[in-house]
């Protein structure tokens, strides 16, 4: 298993191996999932597309739609608009979306497509329906990752939907991040529990964690409605969990509308989940209610009484920046020590964050990367080991290879089923991520303890 | 009901676009039991398409399982991660020890700065740093879309890369535009292997050397047909490209028969192989016991080897007793099912075949980039139109090779052969071998999908990842023939056990039963899924 990874480190300037990151399409289709009756479109070759929706389907279980442009060669010397233009006209009366949400790729890109003059000219030849809607967002793929391309296509929704009529609605915005539908379900739950009104956007929970019912339906019950993206406008505040993925929409709002917007870190682990029940009281007044503190008190249990297996323990940390911020935090607050934390996103408050984290804490000697990959971890493991890895599925070639005890965490996780149903945010997610991680440690003990030391209770 | 489906499915669409599918859907009936089908042409921007790109076909299927290469992706870093182990092409280091970089992806994951400035400098580092650290066999260098748009010149990159690191690298401009569907990538594949890599080697040729072509040992099936070819006696010299080393490629021309598992992806190299090195070919089927058993004896008659021919039957008797108790269990089970089947360019055919013994009839099929000839037969090659969108595609032309070329079945016993039924360098596509009344779709589209599976409620549906979870959730089992569900090997004797038991297994799933919940039975009635039973 990856044999021919070599302890020995050299410094590569050119070779990415391995990556910690995708392209920034699959994170503006996965965000346009999150609107309710909307077909993402990709605006480029028709493989892009694929990729996407496959990958998404991997992680999901659930179907993924997409529709795209289908460049072929001559689109790539004239452009796109044609494409577009035929594209809107068959999904419309194919499909029958609200709203198409357009991204585009590399390809368009680098040709220069100028979607907001191709979505005017169609506007103006009345191949948008009444009361339908195109709305777009540019994400090269060779800037940033998916990440970049979730909050380029939550920005893009600002731009075209938001409005500021003038008449409060007396609701919070939230933007969860690139997180799954179960976290975003979980994020409701806790404004629901706090009785606090809210807009969450988007919203992929009823999307891509929908029931089996005998009868497939191209648009599921979930998502954003069109209305409360319009609406989103007329808020107190916007929070924005994470700010890598959330911080481009709400500070666009800020601006277009004259939302206040107040960042936060997704709400993984103690402290982080403490700061968004905290923002929630504090912006509403509202107290907190006995249940949510219930539910932290479960929490805090939980880490007592499992700490003997965690404290001390060496984590090696892969994924997005917004989430790997959060819970390498809360891996401190496990006692345990973030030995390797690498996000293959670009952008240095990811290092600044965890390097603050790592001084408060006075831990020495962890590896803090940014644009790193899993290669660069796997050669580091070689070097110096770990005691658990944590990443999206791709880790678990290193776990095999090194026999380190492995939780799976992110996007994408295409190798277990079920994960998409359980949240990692809030405190409840936090029991389910103690759970996750002391089995998995508690697993090798066992797998490979003598027999006399196989014990009944742990 | 076969010309009413089509309507129903054509008449949603806008005129334009109605016009345009309305030839990617035929039907087969007795007046016209092999007709015309567009195929292979551009697909309709917005249709929700499930084809991919020349990358996808280039890098993805083709060359991507050639394990002890380096393939470095030229371009952002999406493409390289959409082809990072998902397809399942599997692999193990060649004698336990040999390289193998199947769990790696390498990409320049070029930035903006390198799409203003052009990215040559960073491939030709890019490959440089592969070398230095793993020193593989070969060096593959695969263009993204942008890649060709500023002009990168990686043919140029790569031949001076080869002449610094002494190793060869091969570069294919594959970007994503090129073509109509992962088809034209697998044709750029095919020109390069055939001019650059095959015939390049230095092996002894054995005794009775065969290459299974189009084979790339999706979840082990290359391997089951390596255990059912060695153990008749035959020597498996190259399989292309599963499971392969660049050194295997660059010795497949020392085989006496070529055999073609996925015709769509590797006809070109079949074909260019036989004029140039003599090697005959046969359109061969491991998948199902019917076609093995043919494909079997179609080989032992090329061969005309008495102890191979025996040996032949020794072995299918052999294999068949062994698995012939499932074979009727899964009879049992299935009998009467329906299915469809959307695959890619091949399987849809060979598939259809394996459940046809399995008493399961065969509705709609469809290929989601294959041409005219995978439906029709390789006759219609010759009144084929090349379009603008496949003409930049290169057309490579082979002649005999002056050392090389050999006759290995004369020209009259090829003859006698052809009239014997021995498919050599024929192909009669999948439309001959469906019944009157089924409905063939190219390029078949979710809109098409969704009136199929709701006229004709089959029992199961045969496709892909995007399609699958659609299929289910409208009640009905689908199995992917793309990546085996995880599961496999389909082809070879243990792999119909394989397919079949899975098979049976997903359509008895007690779930299907609980779908509706029983304070929604009364009431729901006319609601009946169609697909599995318990």
């Amino acid at each position: 298993m990856l044999d021919a990874t070599p302890k020995e480190i050299v410094e590569r300037k050119a070779l990415r191996i391995n990556p910690a990151k995708t392209c920034q399409p699959v994170g503006a289709m996965y965000a346009a999932l999150g609107i309710h009756n909307c077909l993402p479109h990709s605006h480029g070759s028709q493989g892009c597309c694929s990729y996407h929706r496959t990958v998404l389907s991997r992680h999901f279980k659930e179907p993924a739609m997409a529709s795209t442009s289908s460049f072929t060669e001559g689109a790539s010397v004239f452009g796109g608009g044609s494409n577009i233009k035929t594209a809107v006209k068959n999904i419309f009366s194919l499909y029958n979306p609200d709203i198409i949400a357009v991204h585009t790729t590399c390809l368009s890109e680098t040709l220069g497509d100028d979607l907001p003059t191709y979505i005017s000219q169609m506007e103006d030849a009345g191949s948008i329906p009444e009361g339908k809607l195109v709305i777009h967002t540019n994400t090269p793929s060779y800037v940033g990752s998916h990440v970049t391309g979730f909050a380029n296509m939550v920005q893009g929704i600002v731009n075209y939907l938001s409005e500021n009529t003038g008449a409060k609605n007396g609701k919070i915005n939230v933007i969860p991040g690139f997180v799954g539908p179960a976290d975003m379900r979980e994020i409701k739950r806790l404004f629901e529990a706090m009785d606090i009104p809210y807009i969450m956007f988007p919203d992929t929970s009823g999307v891509l964690d929908g029931p089996t019912t005998g009868e497939y339906k191209m648009y599921p019950e979930g998502g954003t409605k069109i209305e409360d993206l319009k609406d989103t406008g007329n808020s107190d505040l916007t929070l924005s969990l994470g700010s890598y993925a959330s911080d481009l929409g709400a500070k666009t709002l800020e601006k277009k509308c004259k939302v206040p917007f107040k960042t936060l870190r997704t709400p993984i682990g103690v402290s982080a989940t403490d700061e968004f029940i905290m923002a929630l009281s504090e912006a509403t007044g509202k107290e907190v209610p006995a249940s949510i503190e219930e539910e932290r008190g479960q929490l805090i249990d939980l880490m007592i009484d499992a700490q003997q297996y965690l404290q001390g323990k060496k984590v090696a940390l892969l994924g997005d920046p917004d989430e790997i911020i959060a819970l390498s935090k809360f891996i401190i607050e496990l006692g345990a020590i973030p030995k390797y934390v690498v996000t293959g996103t670009p952008g240095m408050k990811f290092q600044k964050e965890i390097d603050a984290m790592l001084a408060e804490a006075g831990i020495e000697g962890s590896k803090v990367k940014v644009e790193g990959d899993f290669f660069d971890v796997h050669q580091w493991i070689k070097n110096e080991g770990v005691d658990l890895l944590i990443s999206n599925t791709y880790g678990k070639f290193i776990a095999r290879e090194e026999n380190i005890p492995f939780v799976r965490f992110g996007f994408p996780i295409m190798d277990r089923y079920g994960h998409y149903y359980n949240p990692k945010v809030g405190y409840k997610g936090a029991i389910r991520l103690v759970e996750e991680i002391t089995n998995v440690i508690l697993d090798k003990i066992e797998r490979e303890c003598t027999e006399e030391d196989f014990e009944v209770v742990r | 009901m076969s010309e009413n489906l089509k309507d129903e499915i054509l008449e949603k669409y806008i005129p334009k676009t109605k016009k345009t599918r309305s030839g990617h859907i035929v039907i087969k009936t007795e007046e016209t039991p092999n007709p015309e089908i567009v195929a292979n042409t551009r697909t309709v921007p917005g249709i929700i398409t499930a084809r991919g790109c020349a990358y996808a076909g280039c890098k993805g299927v083709v060359m991507g399982p050639v394990k002890d290469m380096v393939h470095i992706t030229h371009g952002p870093i999406g493409c390289s991660f959409y082809t990072w182990g998902g397809r399942r092409f599997k692999s193990k280091p060649e004698n336990g020890t040999g390289l193998n970089f199947n769990e790696y992806v390498f990409s320049t994951d070029m930035q903006e700065s390198d799409i203003v400035f052009g990215g040559v400098n960073k491939l030709k580092d890019a490959i440089h740093e592969a070398y230095e650290m793993f020193h593989p066999a070969a060096i593959g260098v695969y263009a993204t879309c942008p890649v060709g748009l500023i002009g990168d010149d990686i043919l140029a990159v790569a031949a001076t890369a080869s002449k610094e690191i002494g190793i060869p690298v091969h570069a294919f401009s594959c970007e994503g535009y090129k073509g109509v569907s992962q088809s034209a990538g697998h044709h750029i594949a095919n020109n390069t292997v055939m001019t650059d890599i095959i015939g390049k080697g230095n092996k002894e040729q054995k005794k009775y050397s065969i290459n299974v072509l189009g084979e790339y040992n999706i979840g082990g099936d290359a391997w089951e047909m390596d255990r059912v070819l060695e153990k008749i006696g035959y020597h498996v010299n190259a399989t292309l490209t599963g499971d392969a080393t660049y050194e295997k490629l660059q010795n497949a021309d020392k085989a006496d028969l070529n055999l073609v598992q996925c015709h769509r992806s590797i006809n070109y190299i079949a074909e260019m192989m036989e004029t140039k090195y003599g090697i005959p070919w046969i359109k061969c089927n491991f998948i199902g016991v019917d076609g093995i058993v043919e494909t079997l004896r179609d080989m032992a008659k090329c061969f005309d080897d008495p102890e191979l021919t025996k040996r032949t039957e020794e072995v299918i008797a052999e294999e068949i007793a062994a698995i012939q108790d499932d074979l009727d269990y899964f009879k049992e089970k299935l009998q009467g099912k329906t299915a469809c089947l959307y695959v890619g360019g091949s399987r849809s055919h060979t598939y259809m075949n394996m459940l046809k013994s399995f008493g399961v009839d065969s509705l709609v099929a469809g290929f989601e980039f294959a041409h005219r000839d995978d439906y029709e037969g390789r006759e219609v090659i010759p009144t084929i139109k090349i379009d603008a969108d496949s003409k930049n595609i290169p057309e490579i032309t082979v002649t005999p090779d002056e050392q090389k070329y050999r006759v290995v079945i004369p020209e009259d016993k090829v003859e006698e052969l052809k009239k014997a039924g021995v498919p050599l360098s024929s192909y009669g596509g999948m439309m001959k071998e469906m019944h009157d009344g089924t409905i063939l779709i190219d390029d078949m589209n979710h809109h098409d999908m969704e009136v199929v599976l709701e006229k004709l409620k089959p029992d199961m549906f045969f496709a892909g990842i995007k399609e699958k979870f659609v299929i289910q959730k409208g009640g009905v089992l689908s199995k992917q023939l793309h990546s085996y569900d995880y599961n496999g090997p389909y082809a070879g004797f243990r792999g119909v056990v394989n397919f079949g038991h899975e098979l049976v297994n997903g359509i008895y799933t007690p779930a299907w039963k609980m779908i509706t919940p029983p304070w929604k039975k009364a009431s729901s009635e006319s609601k009946v899924v169609v697909g599995g039973e318990a």
